[in-house]
């Protein structure tokens, strides 16, 4: 394993910022996997910190293919993580809000581009991601329809989901985006929570990764892992919101994952003074949870839970 | 009279609404002035004060129909936060919005539709905590050729016509013009603060407006003649060391190629850490005013003329 500084930003009474990555083996740029972008990702921070504990033991017992190398990066903000910011520190600005990046522009645009400059030539780029609404997923594999999308290598994930999804203008800012454009398979990795660490979830996507390198033949199977699921494909339009029409606290019954049947009650919005249920959701039908909001506190409008249709 | 343009229970004991004032006098254009977007933009708040107040003492000169919305993130304004609390989320990011979408984009829906239809739309906002501003519009290319017309009446200094970039078809303006009311996005001052100076002269701009659409009848000034940026180039000063920035200039100066704009200085050291110099001759339109910098902060923008 080889450790590089890939960028440095110097502050001005703060220790500076510091990029760094993990390359095992060496020669074709093969894979590239960047964990945390923003100060509260602290499950993809532990996620890529279990991936570099695992691709150490796998290089040390000589399983990473000759001429192939893999770049791991798991934190570009450690300068919000610290402060617990999620955002940066000083303009509250989004580091995935700025690729390509641009080195003479404004700080997380140089970030952006200092991270982009050594991660853009990667045959497939891989980021462990976080959605902008707390709550948790059942893990799965996005990938936006840019048009140079590969769905099918995807499923080299093993994941129990791949989720398609139509780009929105901001994403044309993001890095998964942008690593397709610059011609990467990229692909984003939701590893259920966001702020808090849950260890079965990092487990599946270490190994998802792990999956997708043998695959690819980037490393070879040493060890056991689970080949994982054979991944059903899901249009974002799959989805079905959950909304709740008033606000109040969420008294949630299921959990992402779960398989519900029409009509049962999934959560209560309750009057925050005298415990009164305000509005019961329930399931408009046969479906599975995907994604669960985790405030318990939930505003008219918000959306409580995405079931697979 | 007050209206409500939309209201919402927020989970405990509170109800969110977006008010506007609107003004009518009978027929004629409808004229929306809107602000507080971003809650730490204040510059706007003088403006809406002044523009009701200068059509209630002259209400006779009124021909048509001004709507006044002051704060399109009252939970932002109250709060010094530049975007919507609790969701850490840029309002100007999210529009058009969703009727059928979460809270935020509610909102932005309903604010959108209350504005559509009118004859012209002025969206006021005040740069941010970090740089000061001339008085400017700033127009998209893809429409510029409806818009400019328009701002010239509204007395400000510059008119900035820039490139379209996806990440601003989020924007208000964006999805106003889209849907063919035309907004005007005024910029102009400070962050947190408010520049009677600029107060007086953006609303000078709006009355002109209004008299030339024939909603005012009352005497307006002739607007002052802005640069188009077309007419040159704007050069980015960035900072290449973090540090404290002490400016050399003073906003609207102009300066000639290697003037000083200011140094970056490191006070534990008593180091300079990097001078900044002017790259061409020009007027400093942006300039810094929130003294620490990041490798990378903007320090100035420089209009070469």
């Amino acid at each position: 394993m080889e450790t590089k500084t890939i960028f440095e930003l110097k502050s001005l009474y703060r220790d500076a910022l510091r990029v760094t990555g993990f390359t095992f083996g060496s020669g074709e740029k093969s894979a590239c996997v960047v964990g945390a972008l923003r100060g509260n990702e602290i499950q993809q921070l532990y996620t890529c910190s279990q991936l570099v504990k695992a691709l150490k033991e796998i290089e040390a017992e000589g399983k990473i293919v000759q001429g192939k190398s893999i770049l791991v990066v798991p934190c570009v903000n450690s300068s919000s993580m610290n402060i617990r910011k999620r955002f940066w520190p000083t303009d509250n600005t989004d580091i995935n809000r700025m690729f390509p990046g641009y080195n003479l522009g404004e700080t997380t645009q140089r970030i952006a581009a200092g991270l982009f400059e050594e991660i853009k030539d990667y045959k497939n780029g891989i980021q462990f991601a976080s959605f902008y609404i707390p709550g948790v997923f059942v893990p799965h594999v996005r990938i936006m329809k840019t048009g140079w999308e590969n769905a099918e290598k995807a499923k080299e994930f093993g994941m129990p989901y791949i989720l398609l999804r139509q780009p929105r203008p901001y994403d044309t800012t993001t890095l998964n985006y942008n690593w397709q454009v610059w011609e990467s398979d990229a692909f984003s990795v939701y590893a259920g929570t966001t702020s808090t660490i849950n260890r079965e979830d990092v487990t599946l996507a270490v190994n998802s990764v792990l999956n997708f390198l043998r695959k690819e033949n980037i490393i070879t199977g040493s060890r056991h892992i689970h080949e994982g699921y054979i991944s059903e494909l899901i249009d974002e339009g799959d989805l079905l919101n959950i909304q709740s029409r008033t606000s109040g606290i969420i008294d949630a019954f299921v959990a992402p994952g779960t398989n519900v049947a029409r009509g049962q009650v999934l959560a209560h919005v309750l009057d925050p003074y005298d415990g009164s249920v305000r509005e019961e959701l329930t399931a408009p039908m046969d479906s599975i949870i995907f994604f669960a909001q985790e405030d318990p506190l939930t505003y008219a409008g918000s959306c409580v839970y995405k079931l697979i249709r | 009279m007050i209206e409500t343009v939309t209201k919402i229970d927020l989970p405990v004991d509170e109800a969110l609404s977006i008010l506007k004032n609107r003004i009518s006098s009978g027929e004629g254009p409808r004229i929306s002035v809107v602000t507080g977007t971003h809650g730490d933009e204040l510059e706007g708040q003088a403006v809406c004060f002044e523009v009701n107040r200068r059509i209630a003492e002259h209400p006779e000169c009124l021909h048509g129909t001004v709507d006044i919305y002051p704060a399109l993130n009252p939970l932002g304004i109250d709060s010094i936060t530049r975007g919507i609390p609790g969701f850490d989320l840029d309002m100007n990011r999210i529009f058009p919005g969703a009727e059928d979408g979460v809270m935020t984009e509610y909102i932005a829906a309903k604010i959108v539709n209350d504005i559509k239809g009118s004859d012209v739309c002025i969206d006021i906002h005040a740069s941010n905590i970090f740089l000061r501003e001339i008085p400017q519009i700033r127009i998209n290319t893809i429409t510029a050729e409806t818009l400019v017309p328009l701002a010239m009446y509204m007395n400000v200094d510059f008119l900035w016509v820039h490139g379209a970039s996806t990440v601003l078809e989020s924007t208000l303006a964006f999805a106003l013009n889209s849907i063919g009311t035309p907004c005007l996005v005024a910029e102009m001052g400070v962050g947190m603060r408010i520049t009677p100076e600029y107060t007086r002269q953006l609303t000078d701009g709006i009355f002109s407006l209004m008299h030339h659409l024939g909603a005012w009848s009352g005497p307006v000034t002739t607007p002052r003649a802005p640069i188009v940026s077309t007419d040159g180039k704007v050069n980015f000063l960035n900072a290449g060391a973090s540090g404290i920035f002490l400016p050399h200039v003073e906003h609207t100066m102009h300066v000639q190629p290697g003037d000083l704009v200011g140094d970056i200085v490191n006070p534990l050291t008593g180091a300079i850490s990097e001078h900044v110099y002017s790259p061409c001759a020009g007027m400093v339109f942006t300039l810094r005013e929130y003294p620490v910098v990041d490798e990378g902060s903007l320090i100035a923008r420089i209009l070469e003329v």
